[in-house]
C-alpha cells in the first residue's frame, strides 16, 4: 500500500517539499544543540524542562484520544465511524512518534537513552511511560495497518487483531495517565500535585484530540473525494463539547482547591499564569486566550444550529485545539516551574533554535500523518 | 565542634570497606545490607540472617549535616565555604543565572523556609545567610523518579550520583523540592580551562544532573567534607545513627529546623539559628 504515497498531485509533493525543509531546519538545529548541549534552549535551573516535554504532554493527549472513536465504534457498533476510525488511529501513530522524538531532544544525553530500558526501574514513571507509549505505538501500527488492508482487499478486519483494537481501550486511557503521574506526584510542586490531575488530562485530551481530528477530516473532505460524513462530524462535535466542558470544570475546581483553602503555595501557581505572580505575568494574557478560546469553542459546538454548519464547526475545534494547547502545551509545565522551590519566579523564553527544533518535529508529525492520510484516502477513494 | 576524628576513621573505614566489598557503586542498596556485608566479613555470614538483625538495629551510618547559620553572618565564611566546595568537585562557573551550576550556596531565611517565614520575623535571622545543599533526604523524591537508578541511596544514607548513567532527563530536578540539583546546560570543562582541576574528582561532561555528594570521596578516605574542612566551627558533619556522636550531641541540647518537613522527605541537614 506503502506505494500509493508516492503518488500525488504537484500540490501534493509540494506540501511534502515544504515539510522536508522544516524538517531540515529543525535536524541542523538539533545538531547545533548536540554539539553545544541544551544550553542552546531557554532552559535553566529553575525551569528544568520547557517546550520540548511540554509538547510531549500535550501530544500524549492528542494520541490518546483516538480512543474516543475506537469505543463508539468497536464497543458500540457506531458504524458512522467506520470510515473515520482509521484516521483516529493513524493520528495516534503520528502523535506518539512526535511524542517519542519530544523526548529524545529534551534529553541531555541521548546516546545513553536505552539506559532507561537496561536499567529498568520500576518505581520510575518514566520508566512506565516509556512502556506505554511504545506499546501504544505498536499496538495502533498493528490495528491502524491491517485494518487499511482489509479495508482495501475488501474483507473484514481479521480476528487476531480484534483482541488488540480492546487492548488499545484501556491503553489509550493509560498513556495519557501515566504522563500525567509524570506530574501528579512530585512533592513541592504545588501546581501539579492535584488527584484531578490525570482526569483532567484525559477530558482535555479528549476535547483536543478530537478537534486537532475533525480539522484534518475537514481539510481532506475540501482536497480529497473523501467525506467523513455528517453525522460522523456531528457525534466527534459532541464529544469534544462535553470533553471540553468536563476539562473546564475540573479546572475550575483546581481554582476552588487553591483559593478557597488560601495556602499560598497552592494559589501561587495559578495566580502566576492567570493574573501574574510579584509583577511576573508573561503568561497571563496566554492563559486567557487559552480561557476565551475555551468559552467560544463549547459554545460553537454546543449549539446545534452552529455545529451543523462546516465553516463555524471548523472555528469551533479550531478554538479547543488551540486553548488546550496553550493550557497544556505552555502554562502546564511552566505554571509548576516558575514559582519555583524557594519561591522565586524564574521566567522562561523558549530559544530560536528550540523552537525549530520544536516545528521540525511537528513537521515530522505531519510528514507521516500526510503519508498515512495519503495512503488511506486513496484506499478509500478507490473502495468508495 | 568538628567530630572526633577517630570516630570519623572508624565510620569512614567501615563504609569504604562496604564499598569494596559491594557489588558496584550504582547498584540500588537497601538499608540493611551494609550489615549484611560486614557480616560477610567475617566469616561469610548468612546474608538474610545479617538483614534481619539489622532491620531491628536500623544503619549504623546515617551521615547529617548541621549548619550553624548565626555563624555564617560574615560574608567571608559563606565564600571560605562555597569556595572550598566548588573548587574541590571541579563546579564550573559559567557566570550566568541561566547556566548556572551549584553545590552549596547562600540563600535567605524566606526562600530557604518558605513555609515558615513571617512579616514580623526577628530581623537578625531576616539578614543571615542560610546556606543550602543537598538534604540526602532519607526518602528523596530524586531517587524515587529517576528512571535509571543514576540518582540512588547509598546505606549510609548519601544520596549520590553516577554520572555515566545519568541519561539528562531532568526528573530528578523537577522532583527535588529543595532545589538542590544542577543541570549541565554545556560543557563545564570550557570554563575550568585556566584554573587547574582537582585531578581527586572527575569534571563531568554536559548533559547530566549534578549535585552535592556530601563529599563522599573524601569520607572514604576518612576526611571530613571539603566545606566543613573550610569552617569546621559553622559545619558539623557527623553519624546520625550513633545517640553518641557529635551530631546528635548537638541535636539533643539546641533547637534546629529542617527545610520543608511537611514533604516527610527528612532532611539530613539541620540548621541551628
Amino acid at each position: 500500500m506503502i506505494e500509493k504515497a508516492l503518488k500525488g498531485e504537484p500540490r501534493y509533493w509540494a506540501w511534502i517539499f515544504f515539510l522536508l525543509s522544516i524538517i531540515g531546519v529543525g535536524f541542523g538545529c538539533y545538531l547545533y544543540q548536540l554539539s553545544y548541549g541544551l544550553g542552546v534552549t531557554g532552559m535553566s535551573r529553575d525551569v528544568s524542562w520547557g517546550v520540548y516535554i511540554a509538547q510531549f504532554t500535550y501530544l500524549v493527549g492528542v494520541a490518546a484520544s483516538a480512543v474516543m472513536l475506537v469505543i463508539p465504534m468497536y464497543l458500540h457498533h457506531f458504524k458512522k465511524y467506520a470510515k473515520v476510525v482509521i484516521f483516529g488511529e493513524f493520528l495516534a501513530i503520528a502523535a506518539v512518534t512526535m511524542c517519542l522524538l519530544f523526548i529524545i531532544v529534551d534529553i541531555g544525553q541521548p546516546a545513553r537513552v536505552l539506559n532507561v530500558v537496561l536499567h529498568p526501574t520500576p518505581r520510575s514513571i518514566l520508566f512506565w511511560d516509556m512502556v506505554v507509549l511504545n506499546g501504544y505505538l505498536i499496538i495502533n501500527i498493528i490495528v491502524g495497518w491491517n485494518t487499511l488492508l482489509a479495508d482495501k482487499k475488501g474483507v473484514p478486519t481479521p480476528g487476531w487483531v480484534k483482541p488488540f483494537i480492546y487492548l488499545s481501550i484501556p491503553w489509550a486511557i493509560s498513556i495519557h495517565t501515566v504522563t500525567a503521574f509524570l506530574y501528579a506526584g512530585l512533592p513541592g510542586r504545588h501546581l501539579w500535585l492535584t488527584a484531578v490531575m490525570a482526569p483532567r488530562f484525559l477530558a482535555s485530551a479528549f476535547a483536543s484530540g478530537p478537534a486537532l481530528l475533525t480539522l484534518l477530516l475537514l481539510l481532506v473532505r475540501r482536497f480529497s473525494k473523501f467525506d467523513a460524513g455528517f453525522d460522523a462530524f456531528q457525534t466527534l462535535a459532541k464529544t469534544i463539547c462535553y470533553a471540553m466542558i468536563i476539562n473546564v470544570f475540573l479546572l475550575l475546581m483546581e481554582f476552588f482547591t487553591a483559593y478557597y483553602s488560601h495556602i499560598p503555595g497552592h494559589i501561587h501557581g495559578l495566580e502566576y499564569l492567570f493574573f501574574g505572580l510579584h509583577g511576573y505575568d508573561n503568561l497571563v494574557p496566554f492563559m486567557w486566550t487559552s480561557a476565551i478560546l475555551g468559552v467560544i469553542g463549547i459554545f460553537l459546538l454546543l449549539v446545534p444550529k452552529l455545529r451543523m454548519r462546516y465553516d463555524l464547526l471548523a472555528v469551533g475545534c479550531g478554538a479547543i485545539f488551540l486553548g488546550t494547547y496553550i493550557d497544556k502545551g505552555v502554562g502546564l509545565v511552566l505554571g509548576g516551574f516558575v514559582p519555583n522551590p524557594f519561591e522565586g519566579v524564574t521566567q522562561y523564553y523558549p530559544t530560536f533554535p528550540e523552537l525549530m527544533i520544536t516545528l521540525a518535529i511537528w513537521g515530522i508529525g505531519a510528514l507521516i500523518l500526510t503519508i498515512l492520510y495519503k495512503i488511506a484516502i486513496s484506499v478509500r477513494e478507490e473502495t468508495a | 565542634m568538628s567530630m572526633d576524628r577517630r570516630e570519623f576513621i572508624k565510620i569512614a573505614g567501615l563504609t569504604s570497606l562496604f564499598g569494596a566489598g559491594a557489588s558496584g557503586a550504582f547498584q540500588l542498596l537497601e538499608p540493611g545490607v551494609l550489615d549484611a556485608s560486614t557480616h560477610e566479613e567475617h566469616g561469610h555470614g548468612d546474608a538474610a540472617h545479617g538483614q534481619a538483625e539489622e532491620q531491628a538495629s536500623g544503619p549504623k551510618v546515617r551521615w547529617a549535616m548541621i549548619v550553624d547559620v548565626r555563624k555564617c553572618e560574615d560574608p567571608e565564611v559563606v565564600k571560605r565555604i562555597v569556595k572550598a566546595c566548588h573548587t574541590a568537585h571541579n563546579v564550573p562557573d559559567f557566570g550566568n543565572p541561566k547556566d548556572e551550576v551549584k553545590w552549596i550556596w547562600a540563600d535567605t531565611y524566606e526562600h530557604a523556609f518558605t513555609d515558615s517565614a513571617n512579616e514580623f520575623m526577628d530581623k537578625g535571622i531576616e539578614h543571615l545567610p542560610f546556606l543550602l545543599l543537598c538534604n540526602h533526604c532519607d526518602d528523596p523524591p530524586c531517587v524515587r523518579v529517576c528512571p535509571t537508578k543514576a540518582t540512588f541511596k547509598r546505606p549510609d544514607g548519601i544520596v549520590a550520583m553516577d554520572y555515566h548513567r545519568c541519561i539528562g532527563c531532568r526528573f530528578c530536578m523537577a522532583g527535588c523540592p529543595y532545589g538542590s540539583r544542577s543541570f549541565n546546560w554545556r560543557d563545564p570543562r570550557t570554563v575550568l580551562k585556566g584554573k587547574p582541576p582537582n585531578p581527586d574528582f572527575p569534571t563531568r561532561v554536559r548533559g547530566v544532573v549534578e549535585k552535592c555528594n556530601f563529599c563522599v570521596e573524601r569520607i572514604w578516605k576518612g576526611l571530613q567534607p571539603a566545606c566543613v574542612e573550610a569552617a569546621p566551627n559553622v559545619l558539623t558533619f557527623g553519624n546520625l545513627a550513633d545517640p553518641n556522636s557529635n551530631v546528635r550531641q548537638i541535636l539533643r541540647t539546641r533547637v534546629s529546623m529542617r527545610r520543608k518537613p511537611e514533604l516527610g522527605t527528612k532532611p539530613s541537614v539541620f540548621y541551628l539559628v
